[in-house]
């Protein structure tokens, strides 16, 4: 018998990955920001992403909704622990979502406009870290409860992750413009993919050692032997995604950087899986534990089968209409 | 009060605003893709410069309008776990499906089209435009479908069974939970809420322009098909009401005793109570005017029908009656308003003086905002009316709680106050420039940033798209 629990584990691994891969570059491009040249520069870049951000931004709605739906004790439990964090990213999606619109209707404040784009999409994506690494540290679960304070967020490690989640977000933007954009833009985005990469790298190095030390489960998971020699092949992998995505690079290719910094999120979120796997609240509460009951995810399989497919064709087909180059004068 | 008392006031006030707040977006914006689907698809018929420059017009505010909608919504979908976290567990299993419907089913349709709608004119033809706002119309329709049932469900819940760990958990047929008894009336009631809120703001701005210029045409058209909104979907609404009202008798009765002032039980038939202080300490409406018997012969079609009262509720399952009562009043005073401009604009129409009664039009233009006041009164009805309960007569609110400090949500309910005043109150702002300007025979994209006309404007990009 096919276990629902877990079928509805991956669908919502899923919707994570979908929304990593498709907000990421466009609150990547927010961070951004305030380092591209007021004028044009600064309008093709948020050109880039208007069509398509309030899309992609869906994803993070699909992934906190299908948790509710899928896990509802898990969501119970999750977002009060995170709570301080959460609040955060909603005010700054607010800020960041509608300064798409309310730059172009306010000319005379658009320069704040644009200091609101960037400060909300560095608050979301900080508060998203922040989140990741209060999850992985440990939460006090009481209970069908989450007992502990509203501060018990905050600590070193989750604020890394924070910083590791805007140097991945920063560099997605910047190959997301590498691949849209042309002339000057491009060749400083290019620039900053250069230096982001290693950043990121360092942050990944970071992040995954502080990680090992949290819990015994994450150490034992990842160190013991025969274990090792399938978990070994993730860092392993991570290297030779880095070599491709500086040789993408160096060839000066449009749209190949841009994906081989997609696959070094998904590396990072395979060891993330690896580590937690098969805890939806990390050393706390099993999928099995939080899951809904078998009715609620039969009916939610048959909607989610049929249209995620659905989705993401005419989410395809979105892109696809705008595809190419922005350039000055709107997409060519 | 002490500190996990505060908590939840402070998590109820704290739902109450945000969700306020974001439900003006949406009660705009499901009449508007709707009315700009019938802009587009009257040009694609009678290719009439007019309805394109109408529909770039009204596409320009519908993109401000949508993109607070979407902001304010990812709360919403987030509040129920930081702030009610208990209800979440307990519910989840039954509304976590529906909800996660709304999203499959509208939210990616709505944000999948909105980019083709908003910046592909010149880039998908026509046509394929055309079924762009409808993708978007639709979706804003099956949206408000699924949360319609959700909140449905917590005021009539059905088809449920508690589990052994305190969940509410789906009985044997989904049909049963999602069509719940309900559903059905505050869908029907809520739509035609949305469409008549748009039509009042189209309207307003048509006799604002048509006070200034009673010739322009965009003017013209748009006051006409507003005014034929209010004069068909008022009547509709009002008797929409009625049925939404008497359903509401069989299944939360204290929620309409608490609308009608009803403190005692009227055993030879109630009176309707039209104003009056109600006095929840002494049980009684102070300075009622009332008309006897008149509330038994609308409630239950009979003079004499004995009506019971809150006297006949238990103290800890009555709800607020200030709020309900009030709230109930400015909802159908304002309805009624509103059926008598659609009656005022078909004398206007059969003396042909639409477009030159001035007075007609000021009054459109006061009527601007009331489809909102409206909808926000007629939901703090049937939300206050619930009280104390969030699952009607299961679960109470005081239970439904997440296990917060109260500071922590005193300094969320802070935040989100100053930062919606701001941001929103600047975007309202925005709107009403907008609105301002008269809709113009080659209605430009956007024309106050000409950066944009120059370049891809993610405004209309309908600039190859010109008809006119």
């Amino acid at each position: 018998m096919i276990d629902l629990t877990v079928i509805w584990a991956a669908i919502i691994g899923f919707a994570i990955v979908a929304y990593v891969v498709m907000d990421g570059f466009d609150l990547g491009i927010g961070i951004l920001f305030p380092l591209f040249k007021v004028g044009k520069d600064r309008d093709t870049a948020m050109n880039s992403i208007a069509p398509v951000w309030d899309g992609n931004e869906t994803w993070l709605v699909m992934g906190v909704g299908g948790l509710l739906a899928a896990f509802p004790l898990a969501y119970a439990i999750i977002l009060p622990a995170l709570y301080a964090p959460m609040i955060a990213m909603l005010l700054g999606l607010v800020f960041r979502g509608v300064a798409f619109e309310f730059r172009w209707r306010d000319p005379v404040h658009r320069a704040f406009w644009d200091k609101a784009f960037t400060a909300g999409s560095v608050i979301a994506t900080f508060a998203q870290g922040i989140a990741l690494g209060a999850l992985l540290q440990g939460i006090t679960v009481k209970g069908r409860s989450y007992a502990g304070g509203w501060w018990e967020w905050l600590s070193p490690f989750s604020i890394l992750t924070g910083f590791g989640l805007l140097v991945g977000y920063a560099l997605l933007g910047a190959c997301w413009l590498n691949w849209k954009t042309e002339d000057g833009l491009q060749r400083q985005a290019v620039t900053y993919a250069g230096r982001l990469g290693i950043a990121l790298l360092l942050m990944i190095g970071a992040i995954s050692l502080a990680t090992l030390t949290l819990e015994a489960q994450f150490a034992q998971r990842w160190l013991t032997f025969p274990g090792v020699l399938a978990t070994a092949q993730v860092p392993l992998a991570t290297m030779l995604v880095t070599f491709l995505f500086y040789r993408s690079l160096r060839l000066k290719k449009d749209a190949q950087p841009f994906f081989w910094a997609l696959a070094l999120f998904g590396l990072c979120l395979i060891g993330l899986g690896v580590s937690i796997w098969p805890d939806v609240i990390p050393a706390r509460v099993t999928i099995w534990e939080a899951a809904a009951p078998h009715r609620s995810q039969v009916f939610m399989l048959v909607g989610a089968s049929i249209m995620v497919p659905i989705i993401l064709a005419y989410t395809a087909w979105s892109y696809w209409v705008f595809r190419g180059k922005v350039g000055h004068d709107g997409y060519h | 009060m002490i500190e996990q008392e505060w908590a939840i006031v402070l998590a109820r006030a704290q739902f109450a605003f945000t969700v306020s707040f974001h439900f003006l977006f949406p009660a705009f914006t499901i009449g508007l893709a709707s009315f700009l689907a019938v802009l587009e698809g009257l040009w694609l018929k009678t290719d009439e410069g007019v309805y394109a420059n109408l529909y770039r017009y009204w596409l320009k505010i519908f993109a401000v309008v949508f993109a607070m909608g979407v902001v304010s919504g990812i709360v919403m979908s987030y509040q129920f776990g930081t702030n009610w976290s208990v209800f979440s567990d307990k519910a989840g299993p039954i509304i976590g499906p529906l909800m996660a419907y709304e999203v499959l089913t509208a939210f990616f349709l709505e944000a999948g089209f909105l980019g083709v709608m908003l910046f592909g004119m010149n880039k998908v033809g026509r046509k394929l435009h055309f079924v762009a706002t409808l993708a978007v119309a639709v979706g804003t329709f099956i949206s408000a479908f699924w949360i319609l049932s959700v909140n449905s469900w917590m005021q009539t819940p059905v088809g449920y069974e508690i589990a052994a760990n305190g969940q509410f958990v789906p009985g044997e047929s989904w049909m049963t939970i999602i069509f719940n008894p309900s559903f059905p009336y505050r869908l029907v009631h809520t739509l035609l809420a949305a469409y008549l809120t748009t039509a009042f703001i189209v309207g307003a701005v048509g006799g604002w322009h048509l006070l200034r210029d009673r010739t322009n045409p965009g003017a013209r058209k748009m006051f006409s098909m507003a005014m034929w909104m209010a004069t068909i979907v008022a009547p509709l609404q009002i008797l929409a009401g009625d049925f939404h009202g008497l359903n509401t008798l069989e299944h939360q009765p204290a929620k309409v005793m608490a609308m009608e002032g009803h403190y005692q039980s009227h055993p030879e038939g109630a009176p309707l109570i039209l104003f009056g202080i109600p006095n929840s300490a002494q049980g009684r409406v102070d300075y009622a005017i009332e008309i006897p018997k008149a509330s038994s012969l609308i409630l239950k079609h009979d003079l004499n029908a004995p009506m019971t009262g809150l006297d006949t509720i238990s103290k800890a399952d009555q709800p607020p009656v200030g709020i309900v009562f009030w709230a109930f009043r400015i909802m159908v005073g304002i309805g009624f308003a509103m059926l008598g401009i659609g009656l005022w604009s078909l004398l206007a129409r059969a003396r042909k003086r639409l477009f030159d009664w001035s007075w007609l039009h000021r009054f459109a233009v006061v009527m601007g905002p009331s489809g909102l006041i409206a909808v926000l009164a007629g939901w703090a009805v049937t939300e206050v009316g619930r009280q104390p309960f969030t699952v009607y007569g299961v679960l109470r609110t005081v239970d439904s709680a997440s296990p917060l400090d109260a500071p922590a949500v005193a300094a969320s309910f802070l935040a989100f106050i100053v930062v919606y005043f701001s941001v929103f109150g600047m975007g309202i702002w925005y709107l009403l420039r907008l609105m301002k300007k008269p809709p113009e025979a080659h209605e430009p994209p956007l024309s106050d940033a000409p950066i944009r006309t120059a370049g891809l404007t993610p405004a209309p990009a309908v600039l190859e798209g010109d008809p006119a």
